[in-house]
Formats: C-alpha cells, sequence, structure tokens
C-alpha cells in the first residue's frame, strides 16, 4: 500500500484541464446545434462561447486566489452540465424565440453572484452567524409569491413566482439555501440537546417530544408549500433535506423514520384532499388512459411525450437537431431530461447522469474533510438537495414516480434556479477548500466571535460522548482527503 | 458524523442506481412498446424527409414527394388539394399525420413487413430509401364533379360507391382545406396555417375523423328504410300491409305531436301502403311501425346495416360509428327516432353502406378505397378483393324496398334524381335541425335492377328549397356521369 501524502495539495492546474474539457463539452455540442440550424460558427456562436469560456476561467482565476485548495472536479462538471444546457436551450429554441440567451445571461448573472459570494464571504463558517437570519430569510422567500402585487399569480397551477416588472422569478429555489443554512446552523448548535434524551424502544432511541420541534416545523413549512403554494416537488425537497441533516447531526435512525412516517402521512392526506396532488398521481399511474392522456389540465401529455421521446432516442439518440424532442410540452425546462435522451440517447444520459452522481458526490466528500459540524451538516444537505432533486426529476420523467414540476439542476431554462444553484456550488467549493487545505490555525480576525469549532483539535471530543453512533463515533476530521 | 455522512451518500446513490435503472427501461428494455404506441408521432414522422410514396387516382398521383432543395431532400406535395384532403389527410412535421398518409404510413414510407427484401436491397445499393405508391379506388372525373357540386360555402358531403363491389367512386365534402399548407418545411408558415385553418368553421384539423366518414348528423327520413326493412322482417307486416297514417300523432301525457311532412300529399289519405308512405316521406306510418315492433326490433335492424359497428378493414380511414340509441326511450322519442330524428346519427357513409346493401340483395360489401400497393418497380405489393362485410337483409326484403324505392324517384318527392331511360332507386331525407334549417339527404341508387352506383348526399344546415336543389339533381348529375348516359 502506497502511503497516503498528507500535504494538501490545491490541484489548480487539473481543475484548468478539466475546465478546458468541459468548456469543449459545451461549445461542442452548441457548434453541433449550429450545424444542424445551418448557421454553425456564426458571430453569435463565438460571442456566446467566448463569454462563457472567459466567465469559466474568471471563476477559476477567483478560485486561485481566494479558495486554492476547492474541489477541482466540481467547478468543470458544472461548467459542462451548464454548457449542455445552453445548447439544448439554444437547440429547442423555435423561430422567434430567444430561450437559448436569456439563459446564457442568467448563467453569466449566477456565476458573477457565485464569485462573490466566494469573494466576499471566504469562509463558511461566517455563514453560521447568520442562523436564524436564515430562517426568517427563508420564511420571507416562501411567502412572498402569496403576496397579493409580487406574486405572479398561478402559474401551470403553481404560486411559486413573484415579478418585478416583466421578470419573474422562484424565491423558492433561494430558500433551498437559506433553510439549509438554517438547520445546519441550529442543528450543529443543538444537536446535543437534541441528542441527550429520549426513549429506547427496543434497539432505536426515539427523541423527546419537545426535541421534535424543529422536525415538525419543517413538516409544517413543506406541508405549507404544499398546500399553499401547490409545489409537491419543492415541498419534497425541502423536507428530504430537513431529514438528511437531523439524521447526519444525529446519526439516529429514528429520525428518519419518524420523518418518512411523517411525510407518507401527509402525502396521504393531500393525495386525498388536494385535487393537484391526486391529478399528478393520476397522471403518473393511469398515464396511458385515453382520459388521462387528453385532459387539458394535469394530463399525462407531457410525461408520455418524453417518455416517446426517450423511446426514440433508444441508445444511442438521434443526435443533436436530430430528434422532435420539441413535440413534448416545456421540452427546455421540466423535460429536458426527456430532450436529452431523445436527442444524446441512453449512452448520453447516462453521461449526464455520472456527472450529477460525481458532483454530489465531490460534496459528500467535501462534507466528511471540513472539520466543523456547520460545514458538515451545510455540505451533506446541499450535496443531497442536488441528488434528491435530480432524482424527483429524473424519476418524474422516466415515470418511476409522479412527475412534479422541479427543474434540473443547471440544464433545465430557468434563472432562479441556475442562480440558486450556482450559489450552492460557490458553498460547496468553499466547504471542499476547508476541507482539503491545511488545518486554519490563523488568529481570529479582529471583531470576529470565537468559533468552537474552528480550533480543531479540541473537536472530537463532544461527538465521543453521543450515545448510539456506533464505531465512528468520535468523528474523525483527520481523516485523509486527497483528490 | 462521519458514518451518517456516508450512509446518505448511499442513499443518494441507491436513488441514482433507481434512475439508471428507469432510464434504461424508457429506452432501451421498453422502448418498443412506446414506439409502437398509437398515440406516438415520432415514428410516423422518422422518415419525414424521405421519398415516401405517391397517392394515386386514376394514374396521376394526387400526393407525392418531390425533390426539394431544402434540409429535408423530398416535399410532400399535393396535387390536387382541396377535393381529395379528406381522404390524403396530411402530412405534417409539427401537427402529425392524418387520413391514409396516417394509416397507410406502413406502405407510403417503405417500411412494412411486405417491402422488407427493398429494403434491404436499397441498403446494400445505398439507393435512396423510397416508399411504395397506394393506388385508389376513386374515379378522378366523378370525385372531381362531386366536390364541385356542393357550393363553396356550403356544408356537405357527398358518398359514390359500387355497391356490388364496395369500391368508392368518389368521396368528398367541404369545407375542405389545401394540406400543402400544413405540410410546409418552413415551421413558422406551417403553425401559422394550421392556426388559421382551424378557425374556419367546419374545420377541425386536430380531430382524427371528419367529413363523409367521420360526421354524425341525423339522417332524417332515409332511416325509414331501415324500419321498412325492420317491418317486413318482422313478419306482421307484408307488402300489402295498409298502415295508419294519421295527419298528426300524439302520446299519452305530453303535449308534443308529431306531424306528417307537409309538403307533399301525405295528407291526401289517412291509411297508407308502403310505396305511398315511402313515396311521400309520411312520418307517422313509420312511427307507428316502430311503436308496433319496438325500439330492440328497429335497433337490431339498424346494428345490422352497420349502425355501432365499424367499415371492415379495407376502408383505411378513421371512422365514427352511426348510432340508434340502445337505452330506454319513450314512446314520443322513439317515434321521433324511427324516422331519424332526435337521438339517431349516422356518418354520410353509413347511409350510402346501407343504401348499397339494398342495392346488392340485402348484402353489405366492405367499403374499399385501396386499388392496389405498388413497390416503386410497379410490382403489386397488395391487390385487395371485395370482401363481403356483413348481411343486412334478405335477398326478397332487400328486392321489395329496391322497387318501393324506384317508385320514389318515379312517382314520389325523389323525382329530381330521375335519368332518363335508367331506372333510378332513391330516397330523401330532410332532418330537422330545430332552427328552420335541415339536413337535406338523398340515397339512392342506379340502375336499379342491375346497381352499379350508389349516392349518397347530404347537405347540412339548409332550408327546404335549397336543400332540394342541391340533392336529388345533384344525384341525377352523378347517376349520369358514372353510367355515361
Amino acid at each position: 500500500m502506497t502511503p497516503i501524502d498528507p500535504t494538501p495539495r490545491p490541484r489548480r492546474n487539473v481543475e484548468l484541464v478539466l475546465l478546458v474539457l468541459a468548456l469543449a463539452v459545451g461549445i461542442g455540442a452548441n457548434a453541433l446545434v449550429g450545424v444542424d440550424r445551418q448557421k454553425a460558427f456564426d458571430t453569435d456562436f463565438w460571442f456566446q462561447s467566448s463569454l462563457l469560456a472567459a466567465a469559466a476561467l474568471a471563476f477559476h482565476i477567483v478560485l486561485r486566489i481566494r479558495a486554492k485548495y476547492a474541489d477541482p472536479v466540481i467547478l468543470p462538471l458544472v461548467v459542462a452540465l451548464n454548457g449542455l444546457g445552453l445548447a439544448m436551450i439554444h437547440r429547442l429554441d423555435r423561430v422567434g424565440e430567444d430561450t437559448g440567451n436569456n439563459q446564457l445571461r442568467w448563467t453569466l448573472v449566477a456565476m458573477a453572484v457565485s464569485i462573490a459570494v466566494i469573494w466576499f464571504v471566504k469562509d463558511h463558517r461566517v455563514l453560521r452567524r447568520f442562523t436564524y437570519i436564515s430562517l426568517a430569510i427563508s420564511a420571507v422567500l416562501l411567502i412572498l409569491p402569496l403576496v397579493p402585487g409580487i406574486s405572479a399569480g398561478e402559474i401551470l397551477g403553481a404560486r411559486v413566482w413573484i415579478k418585478f416588472g416583466s421578470m419573474t422569478f422562484q424565491p423558492g429555489e433561494i430558500a433551498k439555501i437559506t433553510l439549509a443554512i438554517f438547520f445546519a446552523g441550529y442543528l450543529s448548535s443543538n444537536r446535543d440537546l437534541i441528542l441527550l434524551a429520549g426513549r429506547k424502544v427496543g434497539p432505536i432511541q426515539f427523541p423527546r417530544f419537545k426535541d421534535m420541534g424543529p422536525m415538525l416545523a419543517a413538516w409544517l413549512v413543506s406541508i405549507g408549500v404544499l398546500i399553499f403554494q401547490r409545489d409537491l416537488g419543492s415541498s419534497i425537497l425541502f423536507f428530504g433535506l430537513f431529514l438528511v441533516m437531523i439524521y447526519v447531526a444525529t446519526s439516529r435512525i429514528s429520525w428518519v423514520i419518524i420523518g418518512v412516517g411523517l411525510i407518507a402521512a401527509g402525502g396521504f392526506v393531500a393525495s386525498k384532499v388536494f385535487s393537484h396532488v391526486a391529478l399528478r398521481i393520476d397522471g403518473w399511474i393511469n398515464a396511458f388512459t385515453d382520459e388521462v392522456y387528453g385532459r387539458e389540465f394535469g394530463g399525462s401529455l407531457q410525461i408520455v411525450e418524453g417518455l416517446f421521446g426517450m423511446a426514440n432516442g433508444g441508445l444511442v439518440g438521434t443526435g443533436l437537431g436530430q430528434g422532435r424532442p420539441n413535440l413534448v410540452p416545456f421540452a427546455n425546462s421540466d423535460m429536458i431530461i426527456a430532450s436529452f435522451g431523445e436527442e444524446l440517447g441512453l449512452i448520453g444520459l447516462f453521461a449526464i447522469v455520472l456527472m450529477y452522481l460525481l458532483l454530489f458526490t465531490r460534496g459528500f466528500r467535501a462534507a466528511l474533510g471540513t472539520r466543523d459540524a456547520f460545514g458538515k451538516l451545510l455540505a451533506t444537505g446541499l450535496s443531497f438537495a442536488i441528488a434528491l432533486q435530480c432524482f424527483v426529476v429524473i424519476g418524474g420523467v422516466t415515470r418511476l414516480i409522479p412527475l412534479t414540476g422541479l427543474t434540473t439542476p443547471f440544464l433545465a431554462a430557468g434563472g432562479s434556479s441556475l442562480l440558486a444553484n450556482w450559489i450552492i456550488v460557490g458553498l460547496l467549493l468553499m466547504i471542499s477548500h476547508t476541507a482539503r487545505g491545511p488545518v486554519d490555525t490563523t488568529p481570529l480576525a479582529p471583531g470576529e466571535q470565537p468559533d468552537p469549532q474552528k480550533v480543531v483539535p479540541a473537536m472530537p471530543s463532544k461527538p465521543a460522548a453521543v450515545p448510539g453512533t456506533g464505531r465512528n463515533s468520535p468523528d474523525a476530521p483527520t481523516e485523509a482527503v486527497k483528490l | 458524523m462521519n458514518q451518517a455522512i456516508r450512509n446518505s451518500w448511499i442513499a443518494a446513490i441507491a436513488m441514482f442506481v433507481l434512475i439508471f435503472g428507469a432510464l434504461s427501461y424508457v429506452q432501451v428494455v421498453g422502448a418498443d412498446e412506446l414506439e409502437a404506441n398509437a398515440w406516438n408521432k415520432r415514428t410516423l414522422l422518422q422518415n419525414y424527409c424521405n421519398d415516401r410514396g405517391a397517392i394515386i387516382v386514376g394514374g396521376t398521383p394526387v400526393a407525392e414527394s418531390v425533390a426539394a432543395a431544402e434540409s429535408c431532400k423530398f416535399q410532400r406535395t399535393y396535387t390536387q388539394p382541396e377535393p381529395y384532403a379528406g381522404i390524403t389527410g396530411y402530412f405534417s412535421r409539427s401537427f402529425g399525420v392524418t387520413g391514409l398518409e396516417k394509416t397507410m404510413n406502413k406502405e407510403l414510407a417503405g417500411s412494412s413487413d411486405q417491402q422488407f427484401l427493398d429494403r434491404v436491397g436499397q441498403l446494400f445499393l445505398g439507393n435512396q430509401p423510397k416508399g411504395a405508391s397506394v393506388e385508389l379506388t376513386l374515379d378522378p372525373k366523378i370525385q372531381k364533379l362531386a366536390f364541385d357540386l356542393i357550393p363553396d360555402g356550403q356544408r356537405g358531403s357527398i358518398v359514390v360507391t359500387n355497391p356490388k363491389t364496395g369500391a368508392i367512386i368518389a368521396m368528398v365534402s367541404k369545407p375542405s382545406y389545401d394540406p400543402n399548407l400544413i405540410a410546409t418545411q418552413d415551421p413558422v408558415a406551417e403553425a401559422a396555417n394550421f392556426a388559421e385553418l382551424n378557425k374556419v368553421p367546419g374545420i377541425n384539423l386536430n380531430q382524427n375523423v371528419s367529413g363523409p366518414t367521420g360526421a354524425l348528423l341525423a339522417p332524417g327520413s332515409v332511416f325509414k328504410l331501415i324500419d321498412t326493412a325492420a317491418a317486413l322482417n318482422s313478419g306482421k307486416y307484408n307488402k300489402d300491409s295498409i298502415l295508419p297514417n294519421p295527419a298528426e300523432m300524439s302520446f299519452p301525457g305530453i303535449e308534443y305531436k308529431l306531424p306528417n311532412y307537409a309538403g307533399g300529399n301525405c295528407y291526401t289519405r289517412d291509411k297508407a301502403t308502403f310505396a305511398f308512405a315511402l313515396q311521400q316521406s309520411c312520418n307517422t306510418p313509420f312511427a307507428s311501425i316502430a311503436l308496433d315492433l319496438g325500439q330492440k326490433a328497429i335497433a337490431d335492424q339498424a346494428e345490422k346495416f352497420g349502425f355501432g359497428q365499424d367499415f371492415g378493414d379495407q376502408l383505411k380511414l378513421d371512422s365514427a360509428p352511426s348510432f340508434f340509441p340502445v337505452e330506454k326511450l319513450d314512446d314520443a322519442s322513439l317515434a321521433q327516432s324511427s324516422i331519424g330524428q332526435r337521438d339517431v346519427r349516422a356518418t354520410p357513409l353509413q347511409i350510402n353502406e346501407m343504401t348499397a346493401a339494398i342495392a346488392n340483395g340485402g348484402v353489405q360489401m366492405q367499403p374499399n378505397l385501396i386499388k392496389a400497393v405498388r413497390s416503386p418497380d410497379l410490382r403489386p405489393i397488395s391487390e385487395p378483393k371485395p370482401q363481403v362485410l356483413r348481411t343486412s337483409t334478405t335477398p326478397d326484403i332487400a328486392r321489395q324496398i329496391n322497387e318501393w324505392m324506384v317508385s320514389v324517384v318515379s312517382d314520389g318527392i325523389g323525382r329530381g334524381a330521375a335519368v332518363p331511360g335508367v331506372k333510378v332507386a332513391g330516397k330523401t331525407g330532410t332532418a330537422e335541425l330545430g332552427n328552420g334549417l335541415n339536413n337535406s339527404w338523398f340515397t339512392g341508387f342506379a340502375p336499379a335492377n342491375d346497381p352499379q352506383v350508389a349516392v349518397t348526399i347530404v347537405m347540412e344546415g339548409v332550408d327546404i328549397t335549397t336543400g332540394a336543389k342541391l340533392t336529388s339533381p345533384n344525384a341525377k348529375k352523378i347517376f349520369e356521369a358514372v353510367l355515361n348516359k
């Protein structure tokens, strides 16, 4: 066995090479789309390509300066996914439509915001101070779409949009991040309290009722989103996010059991009480019946057309620009996975799904490597959210589970989703920077609160007292982190 | 904590394993089933740019693929768009395929089982794939004549068939449209034209069935032929039966009274023979037959003539089944339904088939639109033979009704259809729409002693005079053209 070299390495050059590769994928796809439309390599193409490349390189340079130990795989993966999304959205634009350029604008804005987050926040641990502010912001963001005047009203059955002038925005996407920050902050501070007491039933220790407060709060938020915003996907996402974070904080499977029980009960009641949930389920189970297929609202036409498209793509796909993904409603947003399945085939989709798998795996890796509980929780929550979101979307498109209105991260057309996911990437990069970097022993900046998590060697003593966490308590922050 | 993070990662990986499984299922394992689904337009559009076979009428293509200088090498073109639109349907990139373009797609695209060897040959020789051509039974002269006999702006259908073989000689309806407008390769024009055409009243391009095979119309008095067959079939009536013919019929408990047709000579007698009742199209004799025999007898006879049934598999066009109510009707409703009003609906092709069965000694032939399917080297791939669809009534009853229908044209209200030197059999119908306008029908055949042609004409939403002008006299013109008189 080769001994593992414990010296931290920035690996920024590896990132640069991978980044060039990622840009080649996205820009190459866009070129193919252009060839099919008989306007390959026109000025538009060069303009778009150079903007994307410049933004990616700027991001890379910022990482060199601010987070040089950040995981070198994350940025290239995201640039490749974003580039593929841009190419597909551009390809799906009908004559007179310009969703492609709009998506490019949003990409640039999202990357700029993500860079700003890395530049100004510097260290993710700072965010812990904003635990309760994050909660307040989440509440505001979730209520905004229901406020008359700001609300964009009900669009396609859901009330998740707000509007400024002609622009619309989905604040729930950002709430995903602020909620994760709140949960991470709250749980990292209170996990001991939650862990201490509880009744043991067989091998499983159940928490005290009063410790279930945050769990019930999260459950209520999810149910509230479901009832008032009519957004099944986000509801599942928020609850899943919370569930994984409380599980990681306490290492107790009992929380997961209670949580799954709660969501099952909530889901069952919702499917009986709310027509929009019942319609989703009906459209899923009875997708191939005449009545459901032909239904004007909440019918299964969309999912069935998507399945046809993917079946048409088969193993190798029709090739970019050669299929008919436009036969599927919302081919460039909710159903973009079906569009990729049709034109790039199963092989192409496997590649895309593997990119997501690598992306969230790198996120989990950062969670393992970072030394503070807040960072671990935040990285796990955000990474799991990416995985869960992919599962809900792709599972819905393939009819594994009912279709919901979530977006495919980085691929689907939509500014709010891009912005939120790029911020998540910024956070993961920052966390991975502390995970992979040398142990931070610098004194606190003037005015900064002393952070117990920051004094690294003191950390493992606390979780050692955690009952029932098995062989891995005490936490093992000294785990070697390599590429 | 780290163990919990690892476990969460395993949970995420488990979700992704499910995703990989679901994707593999949709794109590979279950793909064939999805591709075969009837709603799947992609399979049809797969060969959009190929050299598709032509649809040929009388030796001339009415739909063909011509070489084009666009990204698609071939452009589907309809040479006589409007008279044939109801038959050919359209072949559009965005809006799918209808008509024969849809039902004969396998042959036209060259992907039918019989063309397998041709495809192998094309593969090795590197030739452009080329589909088979489809030759129709239609007579271009009669098709054109029939189309022109419906005035522009008038909704109506005309069906002309050979009662002995079931071959369709002409089948037209208005309003019609130009399929070239939505077969264009310019997606903007295609969408705009599609929306524009759909605004025309009577045109619904989203609908699979319309016109002669799909329009469900109240048949009015032509339905009395079915009452007559049911009466003779029951054994309670014979050719000499005397039927009650009151000026109006009342029903217990309601105010409604069923009147006799005011225009003819019905009012001259209060008892009538079948011949007189049919000649003058009196209502009350047939209503009383229906009340006497009961709803089931009429419904059964209608079914034997094809109501509620399909047209067999030689038609190759989507059709709507005609219907006579099966749920229990009260007396007034049954009386009205028995004269082709209220709850009865029939397509023009159904009325033609009913007429053809009477002409053909009670035997209904499968309506047939396809004369031959030919490979690109003109070798016939299939040539459908005439096939019996069903037996509607006995030869004796058919002969008797034939005789009475002749008297409708010679002595009754169908005089307009008479052709000098030819025995024409016919029956008219006027179904009231309730707004003062009617669906005006003529259905008949000629020569009565050796039927060569059955003609059904319906003009929708016309007043009595216009209806009379546009039905029987037009039938005369078609009889003359087909029989070369």
